[in-house]
């Protein structure tokens, strides 16, 4: 084989989660009552166009969870391969350029030379400071002052011809897809999609891809021979950088997140509805755990297990494995100290909730305390759970930056965006200043908290059912011939699964 | 007569949806100087928004897109907001339907209202003082000169409402905007504030505008008045007038579905369906749909003004001058069948309560001592025979629904028994309890918080089923698939019994009317079959339309099914309509217990007497005298020594405040505890 496929800790888990959300759109894809409210989801605008924006994150997160040691050219002295100390990913893979073309220092975005003057002996032995050339970065220019600025624009117009390309097989594949499936012609399905009637909003989705594709096609056609976002103090493409940082950011935020909520729903619901005793002592817990601050205690986990593993170095055979446990504790502590605020919420939610009506029909109809949790209390606190959740998202991302800057982070060989921030905040000081590792970080931050915001909110507004009558009146004003078929479709579709999910 | 307010043609649209609701739809009245103008209507028809229209305070998401509001000739509309706040307050008051949510905790009574004084009149420190004294004074608050210092958490709802309408007084209006004022307020405290009300009026010849949905405040209170219905009104006319001819089929039939002691044994006369959404364009009546008497022309033609006489018109085609011949009037109530055929039942105690305490601790400090007791429920016996109807009266706060809470054991009671044929509940667990909870059901007061949001109308009803294992087979092998057939078939039966269509329980609650959730929650309790049913309340949130409804639905179950009632509320109309006996109940005591006619025929305790006497009556009665009461409700923590009544009796006696009375006996269902009445000696 020419590689050994390795799988991190980190990874399993992810991949866990991943098979938990494939189960659960099964399940769901089973049950028509279910389905209906994420069907709803897919009617949001913004929700979708944010969903396709995630896809991209999730994919490239996805693609660098994919790990791997390729081979080495040279055999062991036993005949068997052997494999190279690095662990990649697929996507180190695909963007090898990227990964391997290392400057000698910070060049700014799309530039030919250095960004600081060193000192460059000429072939007659002169010395002169001047800013160098580049060792990839434009390196095919003959002249770079003058032809850099035509080149770049003739490839970026090339990559914008293949990211419209793309969209448009895309799009044609959608239509066609479309225009099968309701057995009609392209022309109407294509005018439905224009005049933005389809129940999915493919405008919005359409429109949002071509962005994306865009800037993907151009981003493609000139990273191959310039660094689009530039080099940081190392050589390192920022670009590189950036992807890498996507899983870290997505594994920081779903993983302590899946960490958390065990704590907080288990802890709080009971909590609020049991009281007394159980009440005293989930109170008390945390409360002495909210008056430690985190950081502190984050900061002494997280050396200790430093020990741990320096001190029992044998037990990791790549850096990378390494790096990765010290991700996953930072996961568990980050998850450990974060389920306060939330546990807090839901115990008032759940104070709130047990004195209502239902909830005392259900006492007197004699159902046991974990269904009423289950059935009454959960459904009804789910709301809070998803903003806290998402709010938590782009908390976590901040708080790993926070926790880098005091050393305490991810290790310093694994990229993410607390780092790349770290590393930018230091040269904001500098003459001139650095600013494109800064900016590149946020962007890609700001985007994926903002689509995981955007998205998270559709799916809150579809899952609330006493916010779907005014949606529903919302389309049936639109398209009055359409309003008498949804409910009569609707209870036809259900009735009989209906009755063949009972338990 | 000149006219004080003058409104013409209000058009108010509420942005909520996607389509503009048009909660006041072309509204036109006038309000003369002194007098009482009632606005009369059940939830949803508009009322509220129309004062909020006159005010300006409506909502962000209203607008008021037509219309004119005069006052003394002076278009509200086209002011300024800086002038329409010179009118606020000081021309135009309004008080609010909630007094715990209207006063500012945070600020004392006498800064609340110094602020409208410091707004409206240039008064100085001690003359702003002054008139806060006088204020509170005029609405009857006692030791003024301290009280005006407390805040209003230290006030009882019934002295907040007063606070209310001091604060409203203070700019001396003309116009005083009362919006449902008693809504929330025990009978008691209603009439000693209607009381309030009908006084000042008279000293300061004020106009009131009175927004109610109750027929007995309207019929105490005003002079003229006009009904609305779906935002727009649709009769006009003096009290007199009303009360004897209504002329709208609307008016008429509201009439005929209050409940009432004359109509014990037969079905109320109930307005099908709901209020309209008002979100459409009516292409005719409005009311056409609910009417008994529409004619072809009500469904496409939009009917006119049409005077009955002088002063008493009527949107109505009936009163067409060519009008079709009118239709003899459906008004035959179908008979319900008495319960004589079955009263022969043994007398045998379905339920029996004997010396119920309900105790909540109150614990103060570090290690939460228990420093006193709330007593919710102190020492009450009552018995309920199998199907029969036991009605619980008495005013909020004194212990009813703990009652009823902890006859079902949802509350532990503190001591006493509750046996249920025959079988002890106090002392049973939790798991114990369960195989018996199946014959006691309970249906709880709000529709809107007694069905869970977030699950459909099936699993609903199943949950009881499935909790107490309800109609599964002996036979385990043919359980699996057709117990869940005979399941739905079950809940389809359910449904059908309280007049749901099937396919409502593939829905959610939210997509329910106030009504329509009380039947579900009726078609939950039923799912279990139950024996003993604790209503808490089940009408109060609801308008009287919709309550005839559901009052119809329970007495026919009643009938059909033969269950027991324990009907806990505070509406005597509802008791009289329904119970066959009637427990009074008084800071956690029963003072009164008897049969229907007894209790209501001939009360004996002062406060059974107080309490009939404050509930307001449609048909004047010119001997009728209402027994006011002085002050609130005491605190349960602190009940008065010996007889609870005797601070607020006009008859209190030395003996009252020294010792509890024991029972005095009249017959032998009929029994008192007051020193009036020579008690038996016991036995």
């Amino acid at each position: 084989m020419p590689f050994s496929p390795i799988i991190l800790w980190t990874d399993t888990l992810i991949y866990l989660f991943v098979g938990i959300v494939l189960f659960l759109i099964w399940h769901v894809r089973r049950n028509e009552h279910l389905l209906a409210p994420w069907k709803r989801v897919g009617h949001s605008a913004s929700g979708m166009s944010a969903l396709t924006v995630l896809l991209f994150f999730l994919i490239a997160g996805l693609l660098d969870t994919i790990h791997f040691r390729p081979a080495l050219d040279h055999t062991a002295p036993n005949g068997e391969r052997v494999y190279s100390v690095e662990v990649l990913s697929v996507l180190d893979l695909l963007v090898t350029p990227l990964r391997t073309n290392m400057e000698k220092t910070y060049s700014a975005p799309l530039a030919t030379h250095l960004y600081a003057k060193e000192t460059i002996e000429l072939p007659d032995g002169k010395q002169i400071r001047i800013f160098a050339r580049l060792v990839y970065g434009g390196a095919h220019l003959q002249n770079p002052d003058i032809d850099h600025a035509n080149d770049i624009i003739w490839r970026s117009a090339k990559g914008l011809m293949a990211g419209s390309l793309v969209w448009c097989l895309l799009a044609a594949g959608l239509i066609i897809f479309l225009s099968h499936r309701h057995q009609e012609k392209f022309t109407p399905t294509i005018a439905a999609i224009l005049q933005r009637k389809t129940e999915i909003p493919w405008y919005a989705i359409l429109i949002t891809l071509l962005i994306l594709l865009l800037i993907i096609g151009c981003g493609t056609a000139l990273a191959s021979h310039y660094h689009v976002l530039g080099t940081d103090k190392v050589g390192q493409d920022i670009l590189y950088q950036s992807l890498k940082s996507i899983r870290i950011a997505l594994v920081i935020g779903t993983l302590t997140t899946l960490i958390m909520l065990p704590f907080a729903l288990l802890l709080g619901i009971m909590a609020g509805y049991f009281r007394g005793w159980i009440d005293d002592v989930i109170q008390y817990t945390y409360t002495t755990l909210n008056s430690i601050p985190s950081v502190l205690l984050i900061a002494a986990a997280v050396l200790m297990m430093q020990v741990y593993i320096e001190t029992h170095s044998e037990l990791f055979e790549t850096i990378a494995a390494r790096a990765d446990l010290r991700l996953l504790f930072l996961c568990i502590i980050l998850g450990v100290t974060s389920w306060t605020s939330l546990c807090r919420l839901l115990r008032g939610e759940a104070l709130k909730l047990r004195e209502l009506e239902y909830i005392q029909a259900a006492h007197a109809f004699g159902v046991s305390h974990w269904r009423i949790i289950t059935r009454h209390i959960l459904p009804n606190v789910m709301h809070i759970v998803l903003i806290a959740t998402v709010m938590d998202f782009s908390g976590l991302v901040l708080a790993e930056a926070v926790l880098s800057y005091v050393g305490v982070g991810v290790d310093p060989s694994m990229m993410s965006f607390g780092t790349m921030i770290n590393a930018a905040r230091l040269e904001m000081a500098r003459e001139p200043m650095v600013w494109w590792a800064l900016l590149s970080a946020f962007i890609f931050m700001f985007t994926l908290v903002l689509s995981a915001n955007l998205f998270a909110d559709a799916v809150q507004n579809a899952l609330d059912p006493r916010r779907r009558t005014l949606k529903q009146s919302k389309r049936f004003f639109q398209k009055p011939d359409n309003k008498e078929q949804t409910p009569s479709k609707l209870s036809q579709a259900i009735k009989p699964t209906g009755s063949s999910h009972q338990p | 007569m000149k006219n004080l307010l003058e409104i013409e043609n209000l058009e108010t649209l509420l942005h909520t949806g996607d389509t503009p609701v048009r909660a006041v739809d072309g509204l036109s009245l006038e309000i003369f100087p002194g007098e009482t103008f009632a606005l009369l209507g059940e939830s949803g028809c508009g009322k509220s928004m129309t004062a909020l229209s006159i005010m300006r305070l409506l909502p962000e998401v209203g607008e008021i897109v037509a219309g004119q509001v005069k006052i003394n000739g002076a278009d509200l509309l086209q002011l300024s907001e800086a002038g329409m706040r010179t009118i606020r307050g000081k021309r135009i008051s309004m008080i609010f339907q909630e007094p715990m949510l209207s006063l500012n905790p945070v600020l004392t009574i006498a800064e609340q209202i110094e602020e409208v004084l410091n707004q409206h009149l240039q008064l100085s420190k001690d003359a702003t003082k002054k008139r806060i004294q006088e204020l509170l004074e005029q609405v009857g608050i006692p030791d003024v000169a301290q009280r005006m210092h407390e805040y209003p958490f230290q006030f009882s709802g019934g002295m907040k409402q007063r606070a209310m309408i001091a604060m409203a007084l203070a700019g001396e209006p003309e116009l005083l905007i009362a919006d449902e004022p008693t809504t929330a307020l025990d009978v008691t405290i209603q009439a000693q504030v209607l009381d309030l009300m009908r006084q000042i009026q008279q000293r300061t010849h004020m106009a009131i505008l009175l927004i109610t949905h109750d027929l007995g405040v309207v019929a105490e209170m005003a002079q003229r008045i006009a009904v609305m219905y779906a935002g727009e009104i649709v009769e006009l006319a003096s009290r007199h007038d009303f009360f004897q001819h209504p002329a709208h089929p609307y008016s008429q039939q509201l009439f005929a579905s209050l409940p009432g002691k004359q109509k014990r044994d037969q079905a109320l006369a109930v307005i099908q369906g709901s209020v309209p959404s008002l979100a459409q364009q009516f292409n005719g009546c409005r009311f056409v749909d609910r009417c008994n008497q529409a004619l072809a022309i009500c469904h496409n033609t939009i009917p006119q003004w049409y005077p009955v006489t002088s002063d008493h018109q009527v949107r109505c085609h009936l009163y067409q001058q060519n009008a079709p011949e009118k239709l003899p009037i459906d008004n035959t109530n179908q008979c319900i069948t008495t319960l004589d055929a079955k009263s022969n039942t043994t007398e045998e105690a379905l339920l029996q309560v004997t010396d119920l305490k309900v105790h909540f601790p109150i614990r103060k400090g570090l290690l939460k001592r228990i420093v006193g007791h709330v007593k919710a429920v102190d020492g009450v016996s009552l018995k309920i025979v199998s199907g029969k109807t036991l009605a619980l009266v008495g005013e909020s706060g004194c212990g009813k629904t703990t009652i009823g809470k902890s006859i079902l054991q949802l509350i532990k009671p503190t001591t006493g028994s509750v046996r249920f044929r025959n079988q002890e509940l106090v002392a049973l667990k939790r798991s114990q309890l369960r195989q018996i909870r199946s014959q006691f059901q309970i249906i709880f007061q709000d529709p809107y918080s007694s069905l869970n949001p977030r699950m459909r109308i099936i699993e609903i009803l199943r949950e009881g089923m499935d909790a107490l294992t309800i109609g599964k087979k002996n036979d385990s092998k043919t359980r699996d698939q057709s117990s869940n057939y005979s399941r739905e078939e079950e809940i389809n039966a359910l449904l059908r019994q309280v007049g749901l269509p099937v396919e409502v329980k593939w829905r959610y609650p939210h997509e329910f009317s106030g009504g329509q959730r009380q039947r579900i929650a009726i078609a939950r309790a039923l799912a279990v079959n139950p024996e003993l049913l604790i209503c808490d309340e089940p009408t109060s949130a609801l308008d009287v339309s919709v309550q005839a409804q559901i009052l119809n639905l329970l007495k026919s179950l009643q009938n059909n099914l033969g269950l027991a009632f324990l009907f806990i509320t505070h509406n005597i109309a509802v008791v009289e309509y329904l119970a066959d006996e009637v427990a009074v109940m008084y800071l956690g005591r029963i003072v009164e217990y008897g049969r229907i006619n007894e209790v209501i025929n001939h009360p004996r305790h002062p406060y059974t007497q107080a309490l009939l006497s404050s509930v307001p009556q449609i048909a004047s009665n010119p001997d009728r005298h209402i027994i006011a009461l002085k002050g609130d409700l005491p605190s349960p923590v602190t009940p008065p020594t010996g007889c609870h009544f005797h601070p607020r009796c006009v008859s209190a006696m030395p003996i009252c405040r020294v010792t509890y009375p024991p029972a005095s006996t009249f017959s032998a269902t009929h029994t008192t505890h007051c020193f009036l009445y020579p008690h038996e000696q016991v036995s």
